[in-house]
């Protein structure tokens, strides 16, 4: 048995500091097949595709390739075995050719060592052919469009003779055309007996073109199952766990007075953008990658600039062109990327807790360290947020106490409107529920949300009315209680005009 | 348990190395030359390394926003030049003393509108003005030296205080306030977070640009305050003055355990740093070295802390995971 299968994890154990990220997970691959792999926003799965590719070390268990043991301590390891991965953020270098990229590093050389730059282009060329591309292997990668790179990353792939090819979320910047063209060439990589592991979050593309599918929960492997013999509420129930229906906090609403008004906003990619948020409403905007609405949030918040349009919070014109005056004016955000915009991780809890509030917590240019201590415990009480103290690096805490801590910094604003950019990506399941719940008692306070979530069950869980965007204008404004996803899919996809 | 242990031994470790090979290194030298240990000699090896001990001060604070400033040397030699000229001309010692020192400030303040205004990397910002300001000196002074007659101004670096010299108080004046600034102000806190993540502290509502200018106009500040004093005390003002003084400077916030990345470090541990610069100079002149072979000692103790950080670093890193 084991020798059929081309890759075969078994009780493969990750730990980072302070959480489990992969617990005793298994995982068999055919060769020839396309084999989904499925699980929230930390389900681990994105942890177990960098320790395959060989990205990252595990713990513990075992891992091994056409039925012979290995352990990667590169990428360039997993590379040699045949294991290739696709990042959603492509790994080219954007300055060079085509040709350059697909040979990087294992350029052909001629005599005396040097490299036999006609070769290499007529080989690559030959690559492209391969996947039925018409473009030039001397065309600039920057050049080139997202599903052009993907074709790119692919035809290195083949050229290092990948027999496991991993795919991180290979159609979120797609249009649907491209997805079509995509999915003859996975077809075709199946003809020729690679494998492919594909991760999104697209149930309906799963079920589309996987053969079989493996199913995660907080680390743990559920199971696999071929296509034909599960259908998408058994995966999703599966996905979840029975915790679903208790997940999101009973939430009562009732329309009150506006709190924050938008009116004629437009940026770089949203346009000319209008909504109301009323007083205690948790407001979801929905939107594919590139839909505008991460790029609203940023422009109000701030961070990104606004060429026209006014906001107005509580009945007040207020100027939001910096992050100091929106968080003056009474906008706090919590952003999608924790790590590059959110937290300091070389500091402290303390330091990351009180970093925008630092002003009302000083006297002339002296900080109020007593008082400083009491309002972060206060919120490390109130947040839950796990530590041994609040000296502790932030980079050592699990994702859902870094999110918490995001949330405190935020909340020592004391804003009137917070707005929530992916607010539990990459947070466990335990650490959302808690999120949610403080979501709601900050309404229940009189604070009004925005939500900006790809989870669309979260979406639709904790809003009271959703947007839908579509190339940067609203297409949909709808109640939760009149909407679903389907039709939100649909409107954010543009399948309805 | 064990690996508890372990972890807070290296954390330990990581926080008093600069400490721990400061007394190795005296132990080495009280060894090697039994007059090293002598207090004349103490307060010998103190008075050598307050220049470079204040300019490390100012480059603990740029090195702690991610930055650099290669520029230290020749904002001193034009601080010094400057000062030395405006004491020749009017006999003013305290206007000389504010020449030097607004010199410095003026100089601190373009660096930092270069790097936080303009954006350009400090390396290549504060490497143009290296050049830029050392041409200033040498047009100024065509090349020759001008000397100090007033004792008013000499006794900034020759002379005492209840015996303690001069220099050395003002070193620790400087230590304390830098460390006060560092660890109990907003604008402390501002440094830390510009230099741990400049997006996130920007985010956060952080005036990320007022601050690195901020820190690089306190390190021009302090190179001028390190000019008056290396002035007094030579008697007089060298085109040369303060070459190649950024390399030391560096090398004793490097070796006080800060980051060259920036984000985590203190300044005090700068002080040792340059401690253990000056006690490697000492011992080496006190054994009669060939002068020209004390920069091969030192570079090579910068070399053996930077990879024992590094290794230090890594085991922490290891007993982390």
């Amino acid at each position: 048995m084991g020798q059929d299968l081309v890759l075969q994890l078994e009780s493969i154990v990750k730990v980072f500091p302070g959480v489990r990220a992969l617990d005793g997970v298994r995982l068999d691959v055919i060769p020839g097949e396309i084999h989904a792999l499925c699980g929230e926003n930390g389900a681990g799965k994105s942890t177990l595709m960098k320790i395959i590719s060989g990205a990252q070390s595990y713990t513990s268990g075992k891992m091994l390739v056409e039925g012979e043991e290995v352990v990667f301590h590169s990428t360039k390891d997993a590379e040699q075995k045949g294991i290739a991965m696709i990042y959603q953020e492509f790994n080219l270098v954007s300055d060079l050719t085509v040709a350059e990229n697909i040979y990087l590093g294992r350029w052909p050389k001629s005599n005396f060592g040097k490299v036999d730059w006609d070769k290499m282009y007529k080989d690559a060329q030959e690559d492209l052919e391969k996947l039925g591309l018409k473009f030039s292997s001397r065309t600039k990668v920057k050049n080139l469009s997202v599903a052009e790179c993907q074709m790119v990353e692919i035809a290195k792939c083949l050229t290092i003779g990948a027999k496991v090819i991993i795919m991180d979320e290979p159609t979120a910047a797609l249009t649907d055309e491209e997805i079509r063209v995509l999915f003859e060439i996975i077809e075709d990589l199946k003809e020729q007996g690679i494998a492919i592991l594909y991760i999104s979050h697209r149930m309906d593309e799963i079920f589309e073109i996987s053969d079989r599918l493996t199913v995660f929960r907080d680390g743990k492997y559920i199971a696999t199952k071929n296509i034909e013999d599960t259908n998408y509420d058994d995966v999703v129930s599966m996905m979840v766990g029975q915790s679903i229906t208790d997940l999101y906090p009973e939430r009562e609403y009732k329309q009150k007075d506006i709190a924050l008004q938008v009116k004629n906003l437009t940026s770089r990619t949203v346009n000319n953008l209008s909504f109301d948020l009323h007083q205690g409403e948790i407001l979801g905007i929905a939107g594919l990658l590139g839909s505008g609405n991460i790029e609203l949030a940023k422009v109000l918040s701030g961070a990104l600039p606004m060429k026209e349009g006014e906001v107005y919070i509580n009945g007040n014109l207020t100027d939001c062109s910096t992050p100091i005056k929106a968080s003056r004016g009474g906008i706090g955000f919590v952003t999608d990327d924790r790590k590059q915009e959110g937290l300091v991780l070389v500091r402290d809890v303390k330091e990351n807790v009180s970093l925008s509030s630092l002003r009302s917590l000083s006297k002339g240019i002296r900080l109020d360290k007593k008082l400083e201590m009491e309002r972060v415990n206060k919120q490390v009480d109130q947040l839950n947020i796990k530590i041994s103290n609040v000296q502790q690096e932030v980079k050592n805490l699990s994702g859902g106490n870094q999110q918490k801590v995001v949330f405190a910094k935020v909340l020592e604003t004391n804003p009137d409107i917070l707005i929530l950019a992916e607010p539990t990506r990459g947070v466990d399941v335990g650490a959302k529920a808690e999120i949610y719940s403080i979501m709601n008692e900050l309404t229940n306070e009189g604070k009004s949300i925005i939500i900006i979530t790809s989870d669309l069950p979260e979406l639709i869980g904790m809003s009271d009315r959703i947007i839908t965007m579509k190339d940067g204008e609203i297409v949909m404004t709808a109640m939760k209680v009149d909407t679903d996803e389907e039709e939100i899919l649909a409107y954010a996809s543009g399948g309805v005009e | 348990m064990e690996t508890n242990r372990k972890k807070k031994l290296i954390s330990q470790v990581n926080i008093f190395r600069s400490v721990i090979i400061l007394l190795a290194i005296s132990i080495v030298a009280s060894i090697l030359s039994p007059s090293f240990l002598s207090a004349n000699n103490f307060f010998n090896v103190i008075r050598q390394i307050t220049v470079a001990g204040i300019i490390g001060c100012g480059m603990t604070f740029v090195i702690l926003t991610g930055g650099i400033d290669l520029s230290v040397g020749s904002i001193l030699g034009l601080a010094s030049v400057l000062s030395a000229g405006t004491l020749a001309a009017t006999g003013n010692t305290l206007l000389a003393i504010l020449v030097a020192i607004g010199v410095g400030l003026l100089c601190g303040m373009v660096n930092g509108v270069l790097v936080a205004r303009y954006e350009i990397p400090p390396f290549i910002a504060t490497l143009g003005m290296m050049t830029l300001l050392r041409g200033c000196v040498l047009v100024y002074t065509k090349g020759s030296p001008i000397s100090i007659k007033e004792d008013s101004y000499k006794i900034i670096g020759k002379g005492s205080i209840i015996g303690i010299p001069i220099p050395i108080i003002i070193l620790v004046v400087v230590y304390v306030i830098g460390h006060y600034i560092l660890t109990q102000t907003t604008f402390g806190r501002s440094v830390y977070a510009i230099g741990g993540n400049r997006e996130a502290a920007r985010l956060s509502g952080i005036s990320t640009k007022t601050s690195e200018w901020a820190v690089y106009a306190i390190n021009g500040l302090l190179c001028g305050v390190a000019a008056v004093i290396l002035t007094a005390r030579l008697g007089s003002a060298q085109s040369t003055s303060g070459q190649g003084i950024e390399m030391d400077a560096i090398a004793a916030v490097i070796l006080g355990g800060t980051s060259l990345s920036g984000g985590t470090g203190f300044v005090l541990p700068t002080v040792i740093g340059a401690m253990i610069m000056g006690i490697i100079d000492n011992i080496l002149t006190l054994m009669n070295v060939n002068p020209h072979a004390t920069n091969i000692v030192k570079g090579i103790v910068i070399l053996i802390a930077v990879l024992v950080d590094k290794k230090v670093k890594d085991l922490s890193a290891k007993a982390e995971e």
